[in-house]
């Protein structure tokens, strides 16, 4: 790396309240790769919960203030597919008629997932594992389908150090989290999770890894209540290992 | 035919599908075929991406001179000899079907498969009229044999397994039948060869109508497409008013995505192209040829939230990768048309996560859901708005979870998430958020 590359983390609500540690790790592994960590106070959530169940004028606000939140920023990084997406294609949309506007189309620009801020800003790709053996890797809806990213977390989980990548069949599929669907349509949500733990147990690996925490709260509430061996871990936990 | 009953809420719907054990692996194993048929298929067809965009780009052009491009069509089916009616309503549709079938005399009906004739309950008013009608594809014959409807928009027969098939022919056409496809397609042959030559109407839909030639455009697999428009005396396709194309180049970009999204086929086994009734001097054909352009809430939704809807071609491919419509079928959903949410599937590559939550909206606008759920999010939206609520939140909620939580995990919890911690697991709220800790992390 040349200049000193500066990042502010959108951690998100997910990951500050009830996974604290993923941001933890993004902080400690980017502070290792020589990346300023800046971390703006008063966020709190990119708003898509509000915006995917049609409460638009809410998400609105919360976007317009996260907009000017993180407006200083030179790149935003977010240990969530499904955060990054809404801001980079959601967000220049919902306030395409607001003063927001310009504000919002840059910080689409600005903002990346972490394995693309990893592979693709940094160009970082080999990193030693925190855990040793076979981790098995999910892909979630919105960085697969809806950031089109398959590549950037495969390419540094390949490149592990003490782990070894094994993919899972499925791997593709949703696992059933889908937001307020989780909790509307408990049945439907929780099949579709069954079919996701038993090809996830099928692999024998020891983790499964994912880039979104709203996935590693469903498969890991399915795993756990199973009394599984297998530990849902963010793909953060696992790079940031050798620190610990 | 059996319907979804509609009294009975989604949820429970859905919760019948999945105890249902046929239709779990009837299910599994058709989605997880079609979906590799069609990955393969695009696998080895390296225009395919670009042709996407080309065809989305058909759609979208088409859509912007509707009026122009369904006029063209109607004038060239006219000189073809054809005759066009429009129905703005499924009543108009139905009565123009069962008016020409008053007028010849007509007393049985083929029918090549059709979503448009399924969606307007077509069969039902010709049962009522006195007119047999007689379903020739073998998904929708098997469907039309057990009284029900189609649950998938390519494959209607989708949530029968063969065992099921075999038993519902044997009791049907009362014989002993074996769990076999082929033996089961050779008797509903031979069953349906005779109904071909009876028939007095032909009844089909249409893939797609080239405006500038009055070609009307028959996709299917099994050559029942071919015979219904041409052995009995008269032909009505029943067509969505969008299906319209500008012209055969069109027509072509779509022919090379369509059957590759649906079954992976590079094309479908028959592409029938008929053009108006019988000419002087043809040997086949029919004496009267009708095309049914149905509006039915279409053209509405050209400037409505669903107007991508209108590039549509039925290929299926969103419902065999829609994680919902794969665990519960397509009946769950109580409406002709399942409603999917497959991303990235679409061969016109329509947004269908955008669509859904545009209509999300709507509802919500229009007050619609629960006052419970109407509270939450607007309190949800106070305290995301606002960073000190939002920080204030915390400790109050883990004064909340308090007698509920054992070890960073919750294992039972009343109210909303209830229905979360049935099956799974919640996390626990940190003992000490992000938030909190990045003070320390310096």
């Amino acid at each position: 790396m040349n200049a000193p590359v500066r990042a502010a983390l959108m951690v998100t609500c997910l990951g500050d309240m009830f996974f604290p540690e993923v941001g933890v790790s993004v902080t400690r592994l980017l502070r290792r790769l020589g990346v300023t960590v800046d971390f703006p106070q008063g966020q709190t959530c990119c708003g898509q919960p509000l915006f995917n169940s049609g409460y638009h004028a809410g998400a609105t606000r919360v976007a317009a203030r996260t907009v000017e939140v993180f407006r200083d920023a030179e790149h935003v990084v977010v240990p969530s597919g499904s955060c990054a997406y809404m801001v980079r294609h959601e967000y220049p949309a919902l306030l395409r008629d607001t003063p927001a506007r310009a504000e919002a189309e840059r910080l689409a620009g600005r903002t990346y997932e972490l394995s693309q801020f990893l592979v693709r800003v940094l160009g970082k790709t080999r990193f030693k594992a925190s855990v040793s053996g076979r981790v098995t890797y999910h892909d979630s809806c919105h960085l697969l389908r809806g950031l089109h990213e398959s590549e950037a977390p495969r390419i540094l989980l390949k490149n592990l150090e003490g782990a070894e990548l094994v993919e899972l069949p499925g791997g593709d599929e949703c696992c059933g989290f889908g937001g307020s669907f989780s909790v509307r349509l408990p049945e439907v949500s929780s099949q579709i999770l069954d079919k996701k733990i038993r090809n996830i147990e099928a692999t024998g690996a020891a983790c499964v890894v994912a880039c979104d925490s709203g996935c590693l709260m469903q498969m890991g509430g399915g795993l756990g209540r199973r009394r599984s061996k297998v530990r849902p871990l963010h793909l953060a936990e696992l790079l940031a290992g050798d620190e610990r | 035919m059996s319907e979804t009953d509609l009294s009975v809420p989604f949820r429970r719907r859905a919760g019948s599908a999945l105890g249902d054990k046929h239709l779990q692996e009837a299910l599994t194993i058709a989605t997880t075929k079609f979906i590799g048929l069609r990955r393969d298929a695009f696998d080895e067809f390296p225009e395919g991406e670009r042709l996407r965009d080309l065809a989305r780009e058909i759609k979208e052009a088409t859509l912007q001179h509707l009026d122009r491009y369904v006029e063209q069509l109607i004038d060239s089916v006219e000189r073809l000899g054809g005759h066009v009616h429009y129905a703005t309503t499924p009543e108009e549709a139905r009565r123009v079907v069962l008016d020409i079938a008053a007028r010849t005399g007509a007393r049985m009906a083929v029918k090549s498969k059709s979503m448009a004739s399924e969606e307007i309950h077509l069969n039902e008013a010709l049962e009522a009229a006195g007119v047999i009608p007689i379903e020739t594809d073998l998904g929708e014959y098997i469907i039309q044999l057990a009284h029900e409807r189609p649950s998938h928009i390519i494959a209607p027969a989708i949530h029968k397994t063969k065992g099921q098939v075999a038993d519902l022919f044997a009791k049907e056409l009362k014989r002993e039948v074996a769990a076999d496809p082929e033996e089961l397609t050779r008797i509903a042959r031979v069953e349906l060869r005779q109904k071909f030559l009876e028939a007095d109407l032909g009844i089909t839909g249409a893939n797609f109508a080239v405006a500038d030639t009055g070609t009307v455009v028959l996709v299917t697999n099994e050559g029942n497409g071919r015979m219904v428009t041409s052995l009995p005396r008269v032909h009505v396709a029943v067509m969505g008013v969008e299906k319209v194309v500008p012209s055969m180049t069109d027509l072509m970009v779509f022919l090379q995505i369509l059957a590759k999204s649906a079954t992976g086929q590079k094309l479908s086994v028959y592409t029938t192209l008929v053009r108006g009734p019988r000419r002087p001097g043809e040997l086949e054909g029919p004496d009267e040829f009708h095309l049914v352009l149905l509006d039915n809430g279409r053209i509405r939704q050209i400037a409505g939230p669903l107007r991508e809807a209108l590039y549509c071609l039925r290929c299926g491919a969103c419902l065999n990768v829609c994680p919902v419509y794969r665990q519960i079928g397509g009946h769950a959903y109580g409406y002709t048309y399942p409603g999917p949410i497959g991303a990235d599937a679409c061969p016109v590559r329509i947004d269908i996560p955008k669509m859904l939550v545009e209509l999300r909206r709507e509802i919500h606008e229009a007050r619609i859901a629960p006052w419970t759920e109407r509270l939450a999010y607007g309190l949800m939206e106070k305290v995301l708005a606002s960073p000190s609520l939002y920080r204030w939140s915390k400790p109050l909620a883990r004064l909340l979870q308090r007698p509920f939580a054992r070890d960073g995990r919750i294992r039972s919890v009343p109210l909303a998430f209830t229905e979360w911690t049935r099956t799974r697991d919640l996390p626990a709220l940190a003992p000490q958020t992000f938030h909190e800790q990045w003070p320390t992390l310096k």
